[in-house]
């Protein structure tokens, strides 16, 4: 479903993605993580086309980025993303965040939006949100309300940017919900992420990131069951994020 | 009292120029200032200098030398006559425009940058994400400096008297001078300003209120 072949990128004379590779299958969950700064968020990024790279392809599904002309729009409207500091649009209510996208870019009709849109919100559990300004609403339920924002579209594949980090302790855990229905559901995701739980619980398959590279990329019971195997990077990393 | 009532004419003639001025100031800054903030935002490093020299020339030297300059540059340049009317209006869309590109760069600039990908992430086009994420946003948050430059340019349309103009401010020091009533006529004059300062207040209080 998405396919990195040897993608190269750099801020000027600074790599930031070092001949990545990397196969995601339609249904399966990947979960990047690595120390801050190694690239992950780059990553993803990369895949809606948020972000340019210099050489390499990304293919996702039929689309392939990188040499030559693309329409980023059509693949966006396939590829949904879920940000770290949610970024809801603050002027607008809970249901016109759902139905702004689906309007402009899908041409749907208001009845079909609201229609999707309060599924969704039934789906994330936050129906009776649906005229709540973003501001009034938890940081859980922003990003419930991003997740179902994301989902409207009915993309094929879903990106989480570290969807929790910015969230208070007790909220990390209704937005790991939904995502894990999500997945159960055979959604294919990319999640950059620091909830090792959630690896552990969820993911197929675990990539590790450090200085723009993959220094690891397999299953997640060898990842989390076998660190004897990984590289002493990977185990530095691992000690120091899963609890004791 | 009678001095205040019988020039009524006269002060009303002054007001109505300042409010006159100050709408197509206004207006004209507004749609300019749009246009150079549009060249800054997408006119690579030479639209951004062209935006960066205007700015500069304008906010460098004084209105009230702008509005002299113009008086004596336009007809020059058009090789006839303007009038006094015709130079001010253009001296002050010119200078308004240069601060109003700053307030619309500033305002901006406070949208989050997130919220530009959030848009885009969903397959919106730059334009679409612009329309209806970021300006709305800018918008909002650029209204209070918006009145305060409208406010304010209402109170500098007195400097148009180096042109021989009549605005609100010249003909009550005229009534004032002329009648020997120096502290009502003044007194009026305050009173004016507040309840136009008011009404513009009101006014963008309810648009705030009301925008999408």
């Amino acid at each position: 479903m998405i396919t990195f072949e040897r993608v190269d990128k750099s801020y000027g004379d600074r790599p930031v993605l070092r001949e990545v590779s990397l196969d995601v299958r339609q249904g399966e969950v990947v979960v990047v993580c690595g120390p801050s700064g190694s690239g992950k968020s780059t990553l993803i990024k990369c895949v809606n086309a948020l972000e340019p790279f210099q050489s390499g392809t990304i293919r996702v599904g039929e689309t392939v980025l990188g040499r030559g002309s693309l329409d980023a729009r059509a693949l966006r409207r396939r590829v949904g993303m879920v940000f770290q500091h949610f970024e809801l649009y603050p002027h607008l209510d809970v249901m016109e965040n759902l139905c702004l996208a689906q309007r402009t870019v899908l041409k749907r009709s208001r009845s079909a939006a609201e229609e999707r849109a309060s599924a969704l919100l039934d789906r994330v559990g936050l129906r009776e949100k649906c005229s709540a300004l973003p501001a009034q609403l938890s940081g859980g339920q922003q990003q419930r309300i991003a997740i179902a924002r994301a989902l409207a579209l009915d993309p094929e594949v879903m990106l989480f940017d570290e969807p929790t980090s910015a969230l208070d302790p007790e909220m990390v855990n209704e937005v790991l919900d939904v995502m894990t229905a999500l997945a159960r559901e055979g959604m294919t995701m990319m999640v950059v992420t620091h909830e090792m739980g959630f690896a552990r619980r969820v993911a197929d398959r675990v990539v590790f990131m450090e200085d723009g590279a993959i220094v690891e990329d397999c299953a997640t019971d060898v990842f989390f069951g076998d660190p004897g195997k990984l590289s002493q990077r990977a185990q530095r990393f691992l000690s120091k994020v899963l609890p004791h | 009292m009678n001095a205040l009532w019988d020039n009524a004419a006269f002060l009303a003639e002054g007001l109505a120029l300042s409010l006159g001025l100050t709408v197509i100031g206004v207006l004209g800054g507004l749609s300019l200032g749009t246009a150079l903030a549009a060249l800054r935002l997408f006119g690579g490093r030479a639209g951004g200098a062209v935006v960066d020299v205007y700015v500069f020339a304008f906010r460098a030297v004084p209105l009230i030398l702008v509005i002299f300059w113009f008086y004596f540059m336009v007809p020059l340049i058009l090789g006839r006559p303007v009038g006094a009317f015709a130079s001010a209006v253009v001296a002050f869309v010119l200078f308004e425009a240069a601060y109003y590109s700053e307030i619309i760069r500033g305002g901006l600039a406070s949208v989050r940058p997130g919220q530009m990908n959030a848009a885009l992430a969903c397959g919106m086009s730059r334009v679409a994400a612009l329309r209806y994420v970021v300006l709305p946003q800018a918008f909002r948050a650029m209204m209070p400096v918006f009145l305060t430059q409208a406010i304010v340019l209402f109170q500098d349309t007195s400097l148009v008297f180096v042109v021989s103009l009549h605005d609100f401010l010249t003909a009550a020091a005229i009534v004032a001078n002329r009648a020997g009533r120096l502290v009502e006529t003044y007194l009026l004059a305050c009173l004016v300003y507040y309840l136009v300062c008011l009404a513009a207040t009101a006014a963008v209080a309810k648009m705030r209120r009301s925008a999408p």
